[in-house]
């Protein structure tokens, strides 16, 4: 009910950035299985990404970067703790229900095949209850937004690999959601096409004022993106050091300042690796 | 070598004459040649095998292995011709067809409820997931003389048997599709607010597509099984269907028709086939799972 207020369109969300949320994790454990086989995956997580910031999660495999996403979408419950997406001014929203005001972008598109790249878009704004209309009208905008213009009626496999992320990111616009959730969503894809999305998703949730979510095992891509970094440590996942970025935009991911900080997080990781390996 | 020159020579003009000829024809001519060229490409395979069969046919025909009985091709496929021209075998294959279309498209109904229903209901699936697989494996025509004792001599049991043969298939044809919908692509739809009855429409039901057109290929097949035979078990008077021909030839030991029906079923079979294979092509070009887009 709440989320009716965000499905105004793109040009009235610019006038209006106050509509942005904040994700708040406190104490979340997760723990899967039980009893001797049981894997402990996140263990005492507290976190807050204030509205409108970008927070790049970074940590060795198996750090639970992509539970802790999952457990934001609301796609599973934490064994302990709590998860909230608090929206500004209209209090507190558990994120229990899968989906409910976060939109996420994994790995791999996921797109449907059998739709093409308009009529994933469509599906997104058809599952929030947009009319037919406008769902085509947004659908026009969104493909814009991503530099798709021409390609809505191409089907997911006549696409590259770099242009089915865009429809993946343009689906999760339509969603129209405060909150934006990538798992790593450029790891699969070349260094070019990667650089270009990055200025795309820079410009993207500067205009919307989109709370952002990023997981990547690239610090370079992190340190590039983020407002902030946060260190997890390995098996169970845990949050051993947070580095604000204070690099001005534009940034470059093989400019000076990225680099060097870039290093600093690596040798934090490394530290925490040979610890772990010991 | 010489002889090799003398034959050159003629051969290179005509291949001349020949590309000539080409040039000449207008774009759309050659367009149409291509079309025509991919058609034959297509075609001369299958001209080939049935080259092949009527050949090896006329073969046995000439060693005379029970020639009194079995007729050699050219007498079967002049009896088919006279057959074709008069209404009998027409109004056969249209109650038989009549018959297969109400059946199979009974058994897609309930195969695809129960279907729905056994997939996403875990309890429902415990029960009868393993009766579904046990029926798919059933003999349809074991089922005949139950059905015959329930509804009588009668259309009905015959289209009781076609359902029973083929909803399995497609029931399990659409499990075995929701079963195997990609994790990643219900945690998408999830994310983006699909629930229960829009899931369901948007993302499992499309998802299942391809594997649902192999359980109704593969209920097809049970179906026109079960027809053929049901046609044979269950004959009502004054309603001619091929199965009734068949029998008619059986008791009048009247080879020729009989052959002559065969090769219809033969080729109705073939064509329903080949409508399931386009079908199927065309979601898989849709994918994008061939080679060529």
């Amino acid at each position: 009910m709440v989320r009716q207020v965000s499905s105004v369109t793109v040009t009235d969300r610019r006038a209006a950035p106050a509509a942005a949320a904040s994700v708040r994790l406190t104490g979340v454990s997760k723990v899967f299985g039980r009893g001797g086989s049981a894997v402990r995956a996140l263990d005492q997580v507290s976190l807050e990404v204030a509205p409108g910031e970008f927070a790049c999660l970074i940590g060795a495999s198996g750090c639970g970067k992509s539970t802790l996403l999952s457990l934001v979408a609301g796609l599973e419950r934490p064994t302990a703790g709590e998860v909230s997406i608090v929206e500004a001014g209209r209090g507190e929203e558990g994120g229990r229900e899968g989906g409910r005001g976060v939109a996420f972008m994994f790995q791999e598109p996921a797109l449907f095949p059998w739709l093409t790249a308009a009529g994933n878009i469509e599906l997104a704004l058809r599952a929030r209850g947009t009319g037919k209309a406008e769902r085509r009208q947004r659908t026009a905008e969104l493909l814009e937004t991503v530099h798709l213009g021409g390609f809505g009626g191409r089907r997911p496999h006549e696409l590259s690999g770099g242009m089915r992320q865009r429809v993946a990111l343009a689906r999760a616009l339509a969603q129209d959601a405060d909150v934006l959730l990538m798992d790593e969503p450029f790891g699969a894809l070349d260094a070019m096409t990667r650089d270009v999305l990055h200025d795309e998703i820079d410009r993207i949730c500067a205009d919307r004022q989109l709370t952002v979510l990023f997981v990547t095992h690239n610090v370079r891509e992190a340190v590039r993106l983020g407002d902030r970094v946060v260190v997890l440590s390995s098996r169970p996942g845990r949050v051993i050091g947070e580095f604000a970025v204070l690099i001005e935009r534009p940034r470059r991911i093989d400019s000076a300042p990225v680099a060097e900080l870039a290093a600093r997080i690596t040798d934090r990781l490394r530290e925490e690796m040979s610890r772990d390996g010991q | 070598m010489a002889s090799d020159n003398r034959g050159t020579l003629p051969a290179y003009a005509e291949k001349l004459a020949w590309l000539e000829s080409l040039e000449v024809g207008s774009p759309q001519d050659q367009r149409g040649r291509r079309r025509a060229m991919r058609a034959w490409a297509a075609l001369w395979p299958v001209v080939l095998a049935i080259i092949i069969v009527l050949a090896v046919w006329q073969l046995i025909h000439i060693s005379g292995w029970k020639r009194q009985i079995f007729p050699g091709p050219g007498a079967t496929l002049a009896n088919l011709w006279d057959q074709l021209k008069t209404g009998l075998l027409w109004h056969a294959i249209g109650t038989t067809a009549e018959r297969a279309v109400i059946g199979f498209g009974l058994a897609v109904l309930i195969g695809a409820v129960i279907g729905a229903l056994v997939s996403r209901i875990r309890p429902l699936r415990a029960a009868v997931g393993s009766l579904i697989t046990g029926l798919q494996t059933m003999p349809s025509i074991a089922w005949f003389p139950f059905a015959i004792i329930l509804f009588g001599i009668s259309t009905t049991a015959i289209l009781f048997v076609i359902v029973l043969g083929a909803a399995p298939s497609i029931a399990n044809g659409l499990i075995a599709g929701v079963d195997y919908t990609p994790p990643l692509l219900l945690r998408a739809g999830a994310t983006m607010g699909l629930r229960r009855l829009s899931l369901y429409r948007h993302l499992i039901l499309p998802a299942s597509l391809p594997a649902l057109v192999a359980g109704l290929r593969q209920g097809w097949a049970f179906a026109w099984r079960s027809l053929m035979a049901g046609e044979l078990l269950v004959i009502i008077a004054n309603r001619p269907s091929l199965g009734v021909l068949l029998s008619t030839d059986q008791d009048q030991s009247d080879m020729q028709s009989a052959t002559a029906i065969i090769i219809v079923i033969l080729v109705l079979g073939i064509l329903v086939h080949a409508l399931f294979s386009l079908a199927d092509r065309s979601i898989r070009r849709r994918w994008g799972l061939t080679g060529s887009s």
